[in-house]
């Protein structure tokens, strides 16, 4: 095919023991992927049954306040619902109903669980059945969990897209399947790439709208976009459907390697991948060379956030030069990661789950020159002194395959960049800066 | 169980961290999911905190629960105090905590911390954030203040300020100026900027200057029947109010009124000459019930603006915002449901809306001006420069913040004189508002997600039988945009009124000619 990826000398990071600690976590919860889900499928409703604070959360992490009416709400549950459960199930059909009179153009309805509706054990399967019932055949009801007692942030989008694989049509056909909501514009990307090596038919999940002709069989094979669908993997699997292991398309390496793995699985011939892949790759090449100055030899930190973690550290300690103090996530399956972890060169601490001031202590102490973190975190520690990358921005911004390979890299060379062009400290009489860390707002309360 | 797109408030627990996050040495926990950690990026974001809440969130998992949460909160209480070592703990439980039982107030009272520990009942399911600021500072109040020897000079507490509050950080510095001027000091604010030992010398204070009832109503009614302090009940937000609040001043403290006025701004630019381009302009207020009964005296008295409507989202203010809508001749909107609010501002098509950023969504999709006067917050109301509501320039700040979005006097008239002018067109906002450009997507945002034509939940206002003849529809559009609405309303009020069906030139000016003032 193309040139095998050159394997750390060392060994990589797949036998590494995993650093596991419990306290504090300092994550989203599941619920968080509605606001780029609601956005990808675009007939689809999610109505979270939760409380006050589902609803708070989701419209302070959709970017403070949203400008455009959601295709997403909240049912809140009130005392009345909690003191009986028969209640629920009627009430939700009325909300239901209220919901899709208002909206007739819904087509599909996840009925979204969350931490209180799982501690009361409110059965939103078996509402999710009754409704589809009564409002076949033009809404179809799903439902699946997004509450923070199971899921952490990305794991929404594995549920979501978990819930909609057993009620896919049957298939025989020989398909690729793509799995994961990407932007249009790197979707598209991605499968003229594989179109011009005479792959197809393509299909993807989760399809824009419910009426398209995606099903699912014995003969499908498919290669995930995002590391964080483990569940979606596996109800692939129980349909059939069999995996294409690859590093994620993230950077002109992981792109290449993500595309390879797919080109070998349909026979496509060397000459034909490398006309294709020649001109993008170089170009990413370069695009990633200019970010990478700026990144060349600096350490980097991640707190665990979106699960994006390991292949983004394969990508910035290999192809922008970066070394990796610790790498954090929220959860590894290693059937999914394990590729990128061989590639990824034996050196850092690579930790599962958290015990936040734990990490903060551990990362204070590194002093990384770059610490990728949730929001929550961010500021505290650029007011320590520490340049952040905020986690959320890789799962809103395009990241993916070669021609965002650039901005990827972009988006971890600004904050250091921004260090430099930044002349805000106060000078001292030597005409040297003297420091300035802790100069924010809060820093000095009485 | 209730359908909601938007909240104005968050639940109980965010207003303890409100609290929590306003003060010094003092430690929240609270037995919550992990999820709930995300109230964290509130303070850190949007008020560009730059320490996290002092908050230890327990994180429960779902294994958890079969198993052993209240161990759980027990370590997590322990491990927050060897490491943060506060002067007080408050402890409480989230929505889904709630629902677990398990009292970690009663559980952190038989660990002996050897700090105050302050037990929370903040019912998530009945009651809202402003609910949660109020109870958790009246607790925190009770439980540290003791009755105390008076300071000899006169003091003030100022209370109610907490951190994600609208300009709490501007205000108290305003009304520390206004008092300093009458020469009285502060003794304590509370709860933004005191530590625990702080609030145990409130008691030193003469009088307690209520600013925002929202958040401390109830520890000022308990510091007047227990530490015998009386409390202000004007808040001094606009001209009017600033006067009597320091004349309310004067007779708690027999000290002589005083009140600087070197600065202040508001009255002469209301009277300047082109400021008539304001009068009568018809109104919406919605906020929290605080700054909307604040506004509306503006408005009417200040501004010579009309109000057409006014509510607020907050129950625990109902009755004084309802009172002050009778006194006007209007009814109150009280409800936390934006599309409530929205279906009542697109009936009354007014000219101009003064809300929070519901409101500010609600004006976009109308084309109606909007200025923001009350929380929830957003980032733009955390402004780098100094930008108070109460006092002198606070009143100057909140005639600057209203005229902004309104077309300019001048520019109105040359919009009704070429209204045939093709830049003139709906898209086209107020001249000082920069480029009309289409909105672009902010990078970093939620951009790259496809799109789609923003449905309205809302329905449209029944149009009822009358037709609008053809003719008729395109003199509509040469009226400018921002009367548009108000000119259609009463034109189809009028043509109904008459039995009219048919809406032609004429009806139009005929309506003109009979809503004319």
């Amino acid at each position: 095919m193309t040139e095998l990826p050159r394997l750390p000398t060392a060994g990589g990071c797949r036998e590494t023991p995993i650093l596991k600690q419990r306290g504090q976590r300092e994550v989203f919860c599941g619920l968080t992927g509605i606001i780029w889900l609601h956005r990808k499928m675009q007939d689809a409703f999610f109505l979270v049954i939760g409380s006050r604070t589902c609803a708070h959360l989701l419209q302070s992490a959709a970017g403070v306040m949203i400008f455009a009416e959601p295709r997403f709400g909240t049912a809140i549950l009130e005392e009345t619902d909690l003191a009986g459960l028969a209640d629920a199930q009627d009430e939700l059909d009325k909300v239901v109903d209220e919901l899709l009179i208002r909206r007739p153009d819904i087509k599909q309805l996840f009925l979204v669980g969350s931490c209180p509706s799982e501690v009361i054990k409110l059965d939103l399967a078996k509402a999710a059945e009754r409704m589809t019932q009564r409002h076949a055949p033009s809404v179809r009801v799903l439902n699946f969990s997004g509450s923070g007692i199971e899921t952490t942030f990305t794991q929404g989008e594995d549920a979501c897209l978990a819930s909609m694989v057993p009620v896919l049509p049957k298939t025989d056909e020989r398909q690729l399947l793509l799995v994961g909501a990407l932007p249009d514009v790197v979707e598209e990307q991605a499968i003229g790439l594989l179109e011009a090596m005479g792959i197809g038919p393509i299909k993807v999940l989760p399809a824009p709208r419910a009426n398209s002709d995606l099903a699912v069989g014995p003969n499908t094979v498919y290669a995930l976009t995002q590391p964080f669908l483990g569940d979606t993997h596996d109800a692939l699997t129980r349909r059939g459907a069999r995996h294409i292991p690859a590093p994620f398309p993230f950077g002109e390496e992981g792109t290449t390697q993500w595309l390879a793995a797919i080109a070998t699985e349909f026979g496509v011939a060397p000459e034909l991948f490398e006309q294709v892949t020649t001109a993008p790759r170089a170009r990413a090449r370069k695009a990633i060379a200019q970010a990478a100055e700026a990144l060349n030899g600096m350490s980097i930190f991640f707190f665990p956030d979106s699960q994006l973690e390991i292949p983004l550290a394969r990508f910035l300690t290999r192809e922008c030069g970066m070394e990796a103090i610790e790498v954090g996530a929220p959860f590894i399956h290693k059937g999914i990661v394990g590729p990128d972890l061989d590639l990824l060169a034996e050196g850092p601490t690579i930790s599962e789950g958290q015990d936040v001031d734990l990490q903060l202590d551990r990362a204070k102490a590194a002093k990384p020159d770059l610490t990728v973190c949730g929001l929550g975190l961010a500021n505290p520690l650029e007011a320590e002194g520490l340049a952040t990358k905020w986690a959320i921005e890789l799962v809103f911004t395009p990241v993916h395959f070669y021609e965002q390979a650039g901005d990827l890299a972009g988006l971890f060379s600004r904050p250091i960049r921004r260090a430099d062009l930044l002349k805000l400290d106060p000078v001292s009489s030597d005409g040297k800066y003297d420091g300035g860390v802790g100069a924010g707002p809060h820093a000095q309360q009485p | 169980m209730k359908l909601t797109v938007w909240t104005y408030e968050g639940p109980p627990h965010v207003g303890a961290m409100r609290v929590a996050t306003g003060m010094t040495d003092l430690h929240y926990v609270l037995h919550a999911p992990q999820g709930d950690t995300y109230a964290d990026l509130l303070f850190t974001m949007i008020e560009r905190r730059d320490h996290r809440p002092p908050v230890t969130y327990t994180t429960f998992q779902a294994r958890d629960l079969g198993a052993d949460t209240a161990n759980l909160f027990k370590q997590a209480a322990q491990d927050a105090y060897d490491r943060f070592k506060p002067q007080a703990i408050i402890v409480g439980a989230s929505c889904t905590a709630e629902l677990i039982q398990d009292d970690p107030g009663g559980m952190a009272e038989t660990m002996g911390l050897p700090v105050p520990t302050i037990p929370l009942e903040l019912p998530s399911y009945q009651r809202k954030e402003n609910f949660g600021a109020d109870e958790t500072f009246f607790q925190i109040v009770k439980t540290l203040a003791k009755p105390m020897e008076r300071t000899k000079q006169v003091t003030a507490n100022l209370i109610g300020p907490t951190a994600l509050g609208f300009r709490h950080r501007d205000d108290i510095q305003e009304v520390t100026a206004l008092l300093s001027d009458m020469g009285i000091s502060v003794n304590v604010v509370a709860p933004m900027t005191s530590s625990p030992a702080d609030i145990a010398r409130m008691g030193a204070a003469h009088f307690n200057v209520l600013m925002y009832p929202e958040t401390a109503e109830s520890a000022a009614r308990w510091m007047e029947r227990d530490l015998d302090q009386p409390y202000t009940k004007t808040v001094p937000i606009g001209v009017g109010a600033t006067r009597d609040f320091v004349n309310e001043v004067a007779t708690i403290t027999g000290k002589d009124a005083y009140l600087d006025t070197s600065r202040l701004r508001l009255p002469w630019y209301s009277k300047s000459v082109d400021s008539t381009y304001l009068t009568g302009k018809r109104v919406f207020l919605f906020g929290d019930g605080t700054h909307v009964l604040a506004a509306a005296r503006i408005a009417q008295d200040e501004m010579g603006f009309e109000v057409v409507g006014m509510g607020c989202y907050n129950r625990e203010m109902a009755r004084p915002v309802r009172t002050k809508a009778k006194d006007m001749g209007i009814e109150a909107t009280i409800t936390d449901d934006y599309l409530e609010v929205e279906r009542v501002i697109e009936a009354l098509q007014p000219e101009m809306i003064l809300g929070t950023q519901m409101e500010r969504h609600i004006g976009k999709r109308l084309g109606i001006p909007c200025a923001v006067i009350s929380a929830p917050v957003h980032v733009q109301d955390f402004p780098a420069r100094y930008s108070p509501q109460m006092g002198i320039e606070g009143a100057n700040v909140i005639f600057d913040t209203w005229v902004h979005p309104l077309v300019m006097g001048l520019e109105e008239h040359l919009l009704h004189m070429f209204r045939e002018d093709f830049e003139f067109h709906d898209a086209a906002g107020p001249s000082h508002h920069g480029g009309h450009a289409p909105a672009a997507s902010g990078s970093g945002g939620p951009a790259p997600r496809p799109a789609d034509s923003p449905r309205s939940f809302s329905s449209k206002m029944n149009e009822g039988s009358v037709v609008w003849l053809a003719d008729a529809e395109q003199e509509l559009k040469k009226i400018p945009f921002f009367v548009r609405g108000k000119a259609r309303r009463n034109t189809e009020i009028f043509a109904t009124e008459r039995g009219v069906d048919e809406i032609s030139v004429d009806t139009l000016y005929e309506a003109k000619a009979h809503f004319a003032r």
